[in-house]
């Protein structure tokens, strides 16, 4: 089974440097765009491979780059790499960024020229301390090689690549907000239409990628569509980054077919439950997804087969509930999280996330009343997608609605029982 | 257009603009908070949600934000849906988690947007029973209150202050359910228009500080139409009163000059009305002071008006037009001069000359907003005609959509606009001596004295029209670059005024205007006035006080009448002594003591504007009617100049019946003076009826009508008649749809807040229904008949010694009777001179310390404050403000240090 994204790395070793990235073939994708493709031509290769932006979204990443317009008056144009992963239980950008600097400059490179970008971000959660490290000296020794900067492999294309460390915040990895954070004002989302593909950093055409979307670029270029395709176990194309976190046997990252079912991830790959310990849900791709249950366990874990579940791919890494942990504290302790991280600019957000964790807070220490349930179950419907200005607040409900649906026993238990079960 | 249907009804509405927009020009009631006419759509309160279905057939449609929703052909909508209902009121259930019950003691309560809308929306049962969120609240000053507990977090009070009005001290900090707005720390807020907060703010977080000394429920207010009398540009104003004093100012919509917003000189200034310097009775001085009954005045001034005798008036520019009639009427039109001094007489009337005889295009404020390149010489706008600042500012703003047009990006999402474009990129020039407060948003500053400025603006004329005269410039990139940008202009906007005080600055300006108008290009010409009438006082005839003072050396004054107006603002101390003791007798009519009020024989108590009625003409030629606030008899003796000056004719001329009515003097006006001919029959006289019935000044929920005077007298007594106006001191009357200009309060069923104001307009920052108020005196010339003024060349002070002196105006104390005002004054500075620093240390002096400056025959001691954006050897004199005696500014003087 090919491993692309993780083929060279080794977290008990340093990461590859330039020199021997290049020696194992990292940058021949660059090459070969740089110098036997046009900027549509790459665009068009990453549309036919069907790339999904592995951010959480799932949006075709060539389609988003052939929506940059591509006269001259359109430039300066940026190429925006949002490595702030701070979903709760996610960890796979960190490995990529710690692991394989070159590969995401490789990939900048490439995704840069397809839109012709001469200025590209690096936008990192600041507590990559590790990661940032790495991609500074990453960068340095390709700005010595001359792969970055003026005239790059002599084709005449410009580039430098920033990085930037972001001050911390969950909303910044919403794309506009972290636009609007790096042209250092408030992280708040922005109004869209219009999208950064044509408006967006300091008001310029702008794309937005995740760090491991990007890390694909090269690999693309350099084998072709069908290749990338071929990797997947569904038609969707490519490996995935899945990783699983709770109490299971091995926690961890691997690169897996996209579409390997959850279970195969969850009892092979992780070894399953702990001793000692039972499922009882997952929340599949970070904090901001529905939770599954036993029922969805052989679903292959791919875009559209997750979300026929009721749920989302999101960063593919997942959440463990286990018997042993009480789903209401559980699920309070990711609202809090969401609570603190709203921005503040949108009602619903807001009011409605404080709400629910004070009323959860309120359960689970036994002061809950059944009028709460119905709240909870009203406010989950107060902040669907297109009630509130982006996606944070319909991802917080998620966890919430479904854990409703799922573990409503329990939240009576609690109400009744005037204390936590678990306790 | 585009056809849309709402509730299943058709309507076929403009294209394009965003859908809350349109619904509230249709008239539905669409609840919302965040959005603000003149702010845009950001989309952050979700209050103001519609279904939108996608076709016929759709009958789920999904819910979206009607401000961020671009009306389009077909698009269908309902507003009362009820899962659109319940989430509106979800919206509001959310935002009343936080908000305190504290309606009772909250200065909002009654005219508060966040009631209306919770009312509007239907949620009325609180289900939260955690503790609510409270912040600590800040000192923001003598003007504002802060009250962060109350805050739901639209945002309008930021995306005002600091985008719509330039402000640096208003902001939102920290973020999720602790957004806080306000200042880095406790301090006053400097903007020049942070009183809009007031209104801006749906809720009680920033409240009349002033008003809340007096404070008075809106609907226990009787409110009156009156017309800003502290600058020249005329804004409409709502003056509430309550037990026979003025409780505060509040904006009058006008779609030409003001809009939703004024300054705070405008809105704060009114506190002189209760200034303990106002006088209220008629005193009879001679060394020692005797109050004289309104009985025995006849007796006082039986000597006054012999035959034969030299009677003189002297008339005012913050004077209505029918006040300095009346004194024209009682001396006679040879002796009637204008209260102002010499250089500003030439000026204003050099200015208006060319107004109207140009062809040139005065714009309105709402006008000037859509220019596209603006040439500002000379003038300060921000403290000379501060809402003229903003409305450029605005200039400013729309700037941007230019590049967000190209990008498809409506010029209504507000924030998408100026995301799109980060760094403001704008064609307005500002030429004057020191730093402006519109830096921030031009393409290029320039810094010189009078001289420089007046030749910067000779070489734009002469590179825009070479029969324009000749003109060397040193900064030719700088006249070249401008004159392009004029040239290329779609609206090209020059503004200048008399307030700047120089003629050459002023000519240099009209001859760029010519030079635009000699190349067939429309351009619009702002010209700014010194105070709130005085261009209605240079349409009088008249001659200037300068030849009063000098025909009085040959021909003693028997009796000198002053009208409104302190002569030792317009002439140096001793010329104006020099003058009075020629006179005999010297009777002033005003409102607050001053100089003039000291030397004068007999001094009338004059009513304040809020106790007046009156005419004033702004600096567009734009009269505007300004209407009693206060029943007469509240402040003692004090009664309107036209009456006093009526009773005075009546003495002098035995046989003459008097004026029995404002409209009889202003009839009369009309008759003897033609300039004002085309006001004829366009005020509503005072038997104006609607349906038959006055216009209420009080709200039908006034309360306390039977009990107000129960300390005096049990039975309710018979409202005060007004005789003068088509309004009634009561809560009986016509209230609904008045004419335009005879509004005396936003209210509308479920909107009692000022946001009702929409509801008067023909569509939200339209024009308001039946059209704005005012009309336009003077009509422009179809051609220009002017010609380029020949400027006389600059004078060097090189070698002489001298400095170039220019005045400082301050929009807190520059204006005289907004400065007697007693929070307003907590903000004005103490007289100083501004120098550069390095021209200070040439000299030897320090900062802060004090210097003599030797203006003419006038001598001042002042404090130095240093300033970096001066040229060199050019210093500025802060004008008149409190305890400044008159000076001749600009010109040139002497600074040493003491």
């Amino acid at each position: 089974m090919e491993k692309p994204l993780t083929q060279h790395i080794n977290p008990k070793s340093a990461p590859l440097t330039f020199k021997e990235y290049e020696k194992a073939g990292g940058y021949e994708g660059v090459r070969k765009a740089l110098k036997e493709m046009t900027p549509a031509e790459v665009t068009q290769l990453m549309k036919e491979s069907n790339l999904l932006g592995r951010g959480g979204a799932g949006f075709l990443t060539g389609l988003k780059w052939s929506f940059v317009p591509m006269d001259e008056a359109s430039k300066p144009k940026y190429l925006l790499c949002n490595a702030d992963e701070m979903e709760p239980g996610t960890f796979k950008d960190r490995y990529l960024l710690e692991g394989n600097p070159h590969q995401l400059i490789a990939g900048l490179i490439i995704a840069s020229y397809a839109i012709q970008a001469e200025t590209a971000y690096i936008f990192m959660r600041w507590a990559y301390k590790k990661a940032e490290k790495m991609i500074n000296k990453a960068l340095a020794e390709a700005y010595e090689a001359g792969i970055l900067g003026k005239n790059i492999l002599g084709s005449g294309f410009n580039l430098d690549i920033h990085l930037h460390m972001s001050a911390g915040r969950y909303i910044c990895g919403e794309e506009t907000a972290l636009i609007n954070s790096l042209e250092g004002r408030r992280a708040t989302p922005r109004t869209k239409p219009p999208f950064s593909v044509v408006s967006g950093l300091f008001g310029q055409p702008s794309v937005v990628n995740n760090v491991e979307t990007l890390s694909w670029a090269s690999h693309i270029v350099e084998k072709g569509a069908d290749w990338f395709k071929s990797l997947s176990a569904t038609g969707t194309g490519g490996t995935k980054l899945y990783g699983v976190s709770g109490r299971v046997k091995k926690p961890g990252l691997w690169e897996l077919p996209l579409g390997t079912t959850v279970r195969e991830i969850l009892e092979e790959h992780a070894g399953g439950m702990a001793e000692g310990y039972g499922f009882r849900g997952l929340l599949p791709g970070g904090a901001s997804t529905d939770f599954l249950v036993e029922e969805h366990l052989d679903i292959p874990m791919d875009f559209s087969t997750i979300a026929k579940a009721g749920s989302r791919m999101g960063t593919g890494t997942m959440i463990i509930l286990d018997d042993k942990t009480c789903p209401v504290a559980f699920i309070r302790n990711l609202e809090n999280f969401f609570a603190l991280e709203s921005c503040g600019w949108c009602t619903p957000c807001r009011e409605g996330l404080p709400w629910i964790e004070k009323i959860l807070g309120a359960i689970e220490e036994g002061r809950g009343r059944m009028e709460h349930l119905e709240i909870l179950q009203r406010q989950t419907k107060y902040l669907a997608p297109g009630h509130t200005f982006c996606a944070h607040a319909p991802g917080a409900a998620e966890p919430l609605q479904s854990g409703l649906k799922y573990f409503y026993d329990d939240f009576v238990k609690h109400i009744e029982q005037k204390k936590c079960p678990w306790r | 257009m585009a056809k849309i249907k709402i509730d299943g009804k058709q309507f076929e509405v403009e294209a394009g603009k965003n859908l809350l927009d349109t619904c509230l020009e249709l008239g539905f009631d669409i609840p919302h908070f965040c959005f603000h006419p003149a702010l845009g759509s950001v989309g952050s309160c979700r209050l103001c949600a519609v279904k939108k279905y996608k076709d016929e057939e759709d009958s789920r449609g999904r819910i979206v934000m009607s401000c961020m929703e671009p009306v389009t052909d077909g698009l269908i909508i309902s507003t009362h849906d009820e899962e659109e209902k319940t989430f509106r009121a979800e919206v509001v259930e959310s935002l009343m988690t936080n908000h305190p019950h504290d309606c009772p003691v909250c200065d909002e309560g009654g005219e508060c947007h966040l009631q209306d809308m919770t009312v509007m929306t239907g949620h009325n049962y609180r289900q939260f029973d955690f503790k609510k969120r409270t912040y600590q609240n800040q000192e923001l000053g003598p003007f504002i209150k802060h009250e962060m507990n109350r805050c739901i977090q639209c945002y309008r009070c930021v995306r005002f202050y600091k985008d719509y009005a330039g402000g640096k001290d208003l902001n939102v900090f920290a973020s999720n359910n602790r957004v806080y707005f306000g200042r880095f720390e406790d301090g006053t807020l400097e903007n020049e228009f942070s009183g809009n907060l007031t209104e801006v703010c749906p809720t009680g977080v920033f409240t009349d500080k002033t008003a809340h000394k007096h404070f008075t429920r809106k609907w226990d207010l009787s409110n009156t139409p009156s017309v800003c009398t502290h600058c020249s540009l005329g804004c409409n104003t709502l003056a509430g009163e309550r037990y026979g004093t003025l409780r505060r100012i509040r904006n009058r919509y006008h779609g030409d000059i003001n809009g939703y917003f004024l300054c705070d000189r405008g809105r704060f200034g009114y506190e002189f009305v209760g200034s303990d310097n106002r006088i209220k009775e008629i005193w009879k001085q001679n060394g020692n002071r005797e109050v004289v009954s309104s009985e025995s005045l006849s007796e006082v001034l039986s000597g006054a008006f012999q035959e034969g005798h030299n009677m003189v008036g002297i008339g005012s520019p913050r004077a209505s037009l029918e006040a300095n009639y009346s004194l024209l009427s009682l001396v006679g039109t040879d002796h009637f001069y204008h209260g102002v001094s010499a250089h500003e007489y030439e000026l204003t009337k050099m200015a208006l000359d060319f107004m109207q005889n140009s062809g040139i295009q005065i714009p309105t404020l709402k006008q000037m907003e859509t220019a596209d390149v603006v040439l500002i010489l000379g003038e300060d706008l921000v403290n000379t005609a501060p809402r003229m600042a903003l409305a450029v500012r605005q200039a400013a703003r729309h700037s941007m959509n230019k590049d967000a047009g190209a990008k498809k990006i409506p010029e209504w999402t507000e924030l998408a606009v100026r995301d799109n474009q980060p760094v403001l990129s704008t064609q307005i020039y500002v030429a004057t001596p020191k730093k402006d407060s519109l830096d921030d948003v031009i393409k290029q500053p320039f810094r010189g004295g009078y001289s420089e400025i007046a030749a910067l603006a000779s070489s734009v004329a002469a590179l825009l029209d070479k029969n324009a005269p000749a003109a060397d410039s040193e900064h030719k990139k700088l006249a070249s670059d401008i004159a392009k940008a004029l040239q290329n202009a779609e609206n090209p906007l020059i503004i200048s005024g008399v307030t700047c005080g120089d003629k050459e600055v002023l000519q240099s300006a009209c001859n760029v205007a010519q030079a635009l108008l000699n190349n067939d290009k429309k351009v619009m010409l702002g010209m700014i006035f010194p105070e709130s009438n005085s261009t209605g006082l240079s349409l009088f005839p008249g001659k200037p006080l300068a030849d009063l003072f000098a025909s009085s050396e040959k021909k003693p004054v028997d009796t000198l009448v002053v009208l409104e107006n302190d002569l030792y603002r317009r002439a140096e101390t001793g010329q104006v002594n020099d003058f009075l003791l020629k006179c005999k007798q010297v009777i002033v009519l005003d409102q607050l003591q001053n100089e003039t009020t000291v030397k004068a024989d007999v001094v009338l108590p004059a009513a304040v504007f809020s106790e007046s009625e009156g005419t004033l003409v702004n600096n567009e030629g734009r009269a505007q009617r300004f209407y009693k606030a206060i029943p007469d008899g509240e402040n003692g003796q004090a009664r309107e100049s036209w009456l006093w000056l009526n009773e005075l004719k009546e003495i002098k001329e035995n046989g003459f019946e008097g004026w029995s009515s404002l409209d009889d003097v202003f009839q009369s006006m009309l008759n003897e003076l033609p300039a004002f001919a085309a006001l004829k029959g366009k005020f509503p006289d005072e038997g104006f009826r609607m349906l038959g019935r006055k216009i209420p000044r009080e709200s039908f929920r006034y309360s306390g009508r039977t009990s107000i005077h129960a300390r005096e007298s049990v039975s309710e007594s018979y409202p005060p008649e007004d005789f003068d106006s088509p309004f009634a001191f009561s809560m009986e009357g016509q209230q609904e749809d008045p004419p335009s200009s005879l509004i005396t309060s936003y209210w509308s069923p479920g909107w009692n807040s000022v946001q009702a104001t929409n509801k008067y307009l023909d569509k939200p920052n339209g024009d308001l229904k039946g059209g704005n108020p005012g009309i336009r005196i003077f009509p422009t010339a179809a051609k220009s008949k002017t010609s380029y003024f020949k400027l006389n060349g600059s004078k060097s002070n090189k070698g002489t010694g001298e400095w170039q002196l220019f005045p400082v105006y301050q929009i807190f104390g520059s204006e005289e009777l907004s400065a007697a005002a007693s929070s307003l004054s907590e903000r004005i500075k103490e007289p100083f001179l501004l120098l550069h620093p390095d021209d200070a240390r040439d000299a030897g002096i320090d900062e802060s310390t004090a210097v003599q400056v030797e203006i003419k025959n006038e001598k001042l001691t002042l404090r130095v404050n240093f300033e970096n954006s001066l040229p060199r050897k050019v210093a500025g004199v802060s004008l008149q403000l409190p305890g400044m005696p008159f000076v001749a500014l600009p010109g040139s003087g002497k600074i040493t240090k003491m």
